[in-house]
């Protein structure tokens, strides 16, 4: 470890300048934009994926494209997009939007194939027992589709964390911009940028492993 | 040709195979029955070494299979050392298992050329001989998936025999089919089994075909042995309770027995 | 309208260029990524744990540590330690290593995904691991492994708007250079959005194509209407957008 250290011209005392800053950051602005987002991009890919269910066909057919452009597209160009075109919001309300709108297109397409993993005989039940639309939907599909679906949901979040850094490209002092900004200053690179991508590691790793092992487990329970 | 010498085959706490000794001669035709779970297919996939015994030694033609004792110990052969005498064995699956990424031609000439190092020329003709033995020249050229079940098993047993295998194991091979075409692949493994000396492991569920086919039978039964005899004895005069029961239930008929051709 | 398409008109051969900037970097990006995920892919299946071990590391590193902190550590930290690249050089290795990082377990489950019987076939015709990794068991993954080796493409296409920050005058450069004579709703908007959509549509088509052959060499029918949808086949989890 020394070793790499001095070969990396490794400063301690830059270290534990950077390091309080990084980690304010990271709980004020990669983890508020991730978890924020998080919320929208559930919700509205629940909404998504109904709406490609029971709306008439025009309308699902328009939505569905709609939902392919947003997820073709690089959310960098849609974050320029929006943050120059609602110059009244401020960088951090604009990722936020962003990030949970593109990455509700992703989370519908988990709902989707939850939906259709339901089987047809719960339809056909719903329908024996004259259940009302309303009711097949929040009393029986949902609540069968959406366990299913929470270890996707939950990758998704963590690749959506991981996707912050591209915030600073509307000029978001993220984790990665922090320690740019840092760079630019001091000069010194190499602590900063390692640091980030250490929290990056520590963070998203574990949380992986975890939604590993829930995975395993709702899928012994059903 | 085959001895298997205190084997023992335990999944985690399940004993699938118990203290189980018995050698098959060369050019014998063995049938293992006995109810499912009894540890028939996995004797045949323990020889086809695609699994290991817990203990105890397979020795093919007095050669170790798998493991072998050294110093008092039990220790693995060498992969290339197994490799060299698993090249003797071939093997027909219940699930056919032919390489859907290949014409049936390739199929059959896949192991010749690239394991025996035969040249191509020399593969495809022993393969065409191969397909019209069991009715599928015609087939050549096609992809496994355009074939019936039937035809599919066909193909599968040219390739087992491609690479001209001294002991040959069948697992089942007959029971993902539908009822009016297993006739059509039996004969041709009775076919084969007159006309070779291929020394024969069969798990099947047909009871005629073992009694056509084999000179010996073994009724297994929670991992053991319970019977052994001659099919004309084993179907018509079974000693034990368990083979009495068991052959009753597969046969359906009042005495167990079914009758001789 | 006209004075924006003029400025359009003047601007196209500068956004061509940016275009083909980018589309060299999702192609050169998306091949290093391959070859990394199926080296990575191949070891982390390995039965020695020599091969396994430092395979699941990397994979582990690269997707754990985010695109964006790969392309500015390797842009701003490499120089430092003397290593000095171009940066088109230091946009395809970001790319090729996260991406490729992804791509290993998408080469590592479908090598899994692979039938039991397959194997079983495949030891009982005494084939050595080498013959039956190349010619039984990586044919069938690789039918498998492209609809989602295609979202990670897209993926890795959209993630090369990034890359003007590290001094790459691709697309989104240009775009910006658009927006300062016209507006934003005309440059990243109409031309931009769509001109991305577009590329990923080509990139997807291709993809389709590829993968409508592979089923067809295992005797296995495609749909036309699978063929033309740009949604994923596959959801897959994980991928940086």
């Amino acid at each position: 470890m020394i070793s790499i250290t001095t070969a990396l011209d490794w400063n301690w005392d830059t270290t534990w300048d950077v390091l309080p800053t990084l980690l304010s950051t990271f709980l004020k602005v990669t983890l508020l934009v991730t978890v924020l987002s998080t919320l929208i991009a559930a919700l509205l890919g629940l909404v998504i994926a109904m709406t490609l269910r029971l709306a008439p066909k025009p309308i699902a057919v328009t939505v569905k494209w709609i939902a392919n452009f947003i997820r073709m597209t690089p959310i960098v160009v849609q974050l320029l997009f929006a943050y120059y075109a609602f110059l009244s919001l401020d960088g951090i309300t604009i990722g936020i939007l962003i990030f949970g709108i593109h990455y509700s297109t992703y989370m519908s397409e988990v709902y989707r194939a939850g939906i259709d993993a339901v089987p047809q005989g719960q339809w056909e039940a719903t329908t024996a027992l004259s259940m009302s639309t309303r009711r097949t939907w929040t009393a029986v599909i949902i609540p069968q589709a959406l366990r299913a679906t929470i270890p996707a949901l939950g990758n998704y979040a963590v690749s959506m964390f991981k996707d912050t850094p591209f915030l600073l490209v509307i000029g978001v002092v993220e984790m990665v911009n922090a320690g740019l900004i840092f760079g630019g200053n001091t000069y010194r690179y190499i602590e900063p940028l390692t640091l980030v991508g250490i929290i990056f590691l520590l963070a998203s790793y574990p949380t992986s492993l975890l939604i590993g092992r829930l995975e395993k487990r709702l899928a012994f329970n059903t | 040709m085959i001895e298997f010498r205190d084997i023992e085959k335990s999944y985690g706490d399940h004993l699938v195979l118990h203290e189980l000794n018995f050698s098959v001669a060369k050019g014998d035709r063995v049938t293992l029955i006995g109810p499912s779970g009894s540890g028939k297919t996995t004797i045949l996939r323990l020889v086809m070494t695609l699994e290991e015994a817990t203990d105890g030694y397979i020795f093919i033609d007095g050669q170790p299979l798998t493991h072998e004792e050294r110093g008092g110990k039990r220790v693995a052969r060498s992969k290339k050392d197994q490799k060299d005498i698993r090249k003797r064995i071939g093997m027909v699956f219940q699930q056919f298992n032919l390489f859907p990424n290949m014409s049936v031609l390739e199929n059959i000439i896949e192991a010749p050329v690239h394991v025996l190092g035969q040249s191509k020329a020399e593969a495809t003709t022993r393969a065409m001989e191969l397909l019209e033995k069991v009715g599928l020249a015609d087939k050549a050229e096609q992809h496994p998936t355009s074939l019936s079940g039937g035809q599919q098993q066909r193909v599968a047993i040219a390739r087992a025999l491609a690479l001209d295998p001294e002991i040959l194991l069948l697992d089942e091979v007959t029971s993902a089919l539908d009822p009016e075409i297993v006739g059509e692949v039996l004969g041709i493994l009775r076919n084969i089994a007159e006309t070779t000396d291929i020394t024969m492991l069969i798990v099947t569920h047909e009871m005629q075909f073992a009694r056509d086919v084999s000179n010996r039978v073994l009724m297994f039964d929670g991992g053991k042995i319970v019977e052994e005899a001659p099919p004309s004895v084993m179907f018509s005069d079974p000693k034990h309770q368990r083979t009495k029961d068991f052959l009753h239930a597969v046969l359906g008929d009042a005495e167990g027995t079914i009758g001789t051709h | 309208m006209d004075e924006k398409l003029a400025a359009l008109v003047e601007a196209m051969p500068r956004l061509l260029d940016g275009i083909s900037v980018t589309v060299q970097l999702t192609v050169l990006g998306g091949l290093a990524a391959f070859a990394l995920s199926v080296a990575l892919g191949l070891a982390a299946t390995h039965p020695s744990k020599a091969a396994r071990i430092p395979a699941r590391i990397i994979i582990e590193f690269f997707r754990g540590t985010s695109l964006v902190v790969q392309l500015f550590w390797l842009f701003y930290v490499m120089p430092l330690l003397g290593v000095d690249m171009h940066p088109l050089v230091v946009g395809v290795l970001a790319l090729g290593l996260n991406y490729g990082a992804y791509g290993a377990e998408v080469v590592r489950g479908s090598i899994n995904s692979v039938a039991t019987g397959q194997w079983e076939a495949t030891t009982a015709l005494s084939m050595g691991s080498f013959q039956r990794m190349r010619r039984v068991i990586f044919p069938q993954a690789w039918a498998l492994m492209i609809p989602s080796l295609n979202n990670l493409l897209i993926h890795l296409m959209k993630g090369t708007a990034i890359v003007s920050f590290i001094t790459i005058a691709d697309f989104t450069y240009h775009l910006d250079q658009l927006k300062r004579v016209t507006d934003t709703v005309f440059s990243y908007g109409v031309i931009g959005l769509l001109s991305y959509f577009v590329i990923a549509l080509i990139l997807t088509f291709i993809m389709n194509a590829l993968e409508r052959r592979a089923k067809r060499r295992l005797g296995q029918g495609i749909t036309l209407k699978s063929v033309l949808s740009p949604a994923p086949a596959t959801a897959t989890p994980g991928g940086g957008a």
